[in-house]
């Protein structure tokens, strides 16, 4: 099946329904994607500022990551739900429109970093914990996370204005 | 302009309609108007700004009402974040300025738009009253847990309607 057929069945779905018929449906779970993706940019930014040796360069690496993590992943998987919603409604048009497109390749490159991150760059932690001054691949981290995600920001603005 | 849902220059006093239509037509205002990428590029920046603030005030928030976070003192928490509070205010009025002289009718005779002002003006006095607590006392919002816990709750609640009003603007 092709993704434009799962596209299509999504679309007739009662749920994709209801919220292209509301007149106040789709402003709110947009309204809770807005506000999840806010606080998973901003508490993002933290962290890479952290890496980047940019702030709270008084805390340990670690103690900002275990700060910050909850509040990512939590707003993280309330953003994919409300936007799973959101792109039910128009699916086909969502998925053939270009900045939603280049939205979910920056959030897939933004997947990659952060596993990076995790799986390698972080094993060593214990070095560089304290350091006010990261090594390389800490700050190419935290930099490359940072323009990602002011990426995604944009493009999600930039389908309101073209879709 | 690009998608209100009906005329925005419907609601409000005559005065501000006509300083609507006035600054509408200036050339600064057309210019904004009509190169695509000029509203949508300093919409991105505010919505950017928001996120600093938004994350670090849900963080002090959660934390004066002794939800999270208990492992940072209150007084750093203020110290560390709400001087940065302030700087990126300043961005957020100044790409707000950009966007109202861009599109004065969406926002000025918007009851969303006056609402949310109304709010920023609220939390911006709170965060001053938390700040200023903690300058002359250290500790004050450590020992005064419930008066804590009750500035958290409102401020928290005011963050989300600010939101929320500002995503409105485009729907009422």
């Amino acid at each position: 099946m092709s993704i434009l057929r799962l596209c299509t069945w999504l679309e007739g779905t009662q749920v994709a329904g209801a919220i292209r018929e509301s007149t106040w449906l789709f402003p709110t779970i947009e309204t809770i994607h807005v506000l999840s993706i806010v606080l998973v940019v901003g508490s993002i930014a933290m962290f890479d500022l952290r890496l980047l040796g940019l702030a709270s360069r008084d805390r340990s690496v670690s103690e900002v990551y275990d700060d910050v993590m909850p509040w990512t992943c939590v707003s993280f998987v309330c953003a994919v739900i409300a936007g799973g919603l959101l792109f039910s409604s128009s699916a086909t048009k969502y998925y053939a429109n270009v900045p939603f497109r280049l939205k979910m390749l920056t959030l897939l490159l933004a997947g990659i970093n952060t596993a990076y991150f995790e799986l390698w760059t972080r094993r060593g932690i214990a070095a560089w914990d304290r350091a006010a001054d990261t090594p390389r691949a800490a700050k190419l981290a935290g930099g490359i996370s940072l323009v990602l995600w002011i990426v995604v920001v944009a493009c999600g603005r930039w389908i309101g204005f073209t879709k | 302009m690009y998608y209100s849902r009906r005329n925005p220059w419907a609601g409000g006093p005559r005065v501000i309609q006509a300083f609507c239509d006035w600054l509408s037509n200036t050339p600064v205002s057309l210019k904004i108007q009509t190169v695509l990428w000029i509203i949508p590029a300093v919409q991105t920046i505010h919505i950017l700004s928001v996120s600093f603030v938004m994350a670090s005030m849900a963080m002090l928030d959660l934390r004066l009402m002794g939800i999270a976070g208990k492992r940072q003192a209150v007084s750093s928490m203020v110290e560390r974040f709400v001087p940065w509070v302030w700087r990126v205010l300043l961005i957020l009025i100044a790409t707000g300025a950009i966007l109202i002289v861009g599109e004065p009718g969406r926002e000025l005779l918007n009851w969303a738009f006056r609402t949310k002002m109304a709010m920023v003006a609220t939390v911006s006095l709170i965060t001053l009253f938390v700040q200023n607590r903690n300058t002359r006392d250290a500790a004050f919002w450590e020992t005064h847990r419930i008066a804590a816990a009750m500035v958290g709750a409102v401020s928290l609640l005011l963050w989300v309607a600010i939101v929320t009003a500002g995503r409105w603007i485009a729907y009422v």
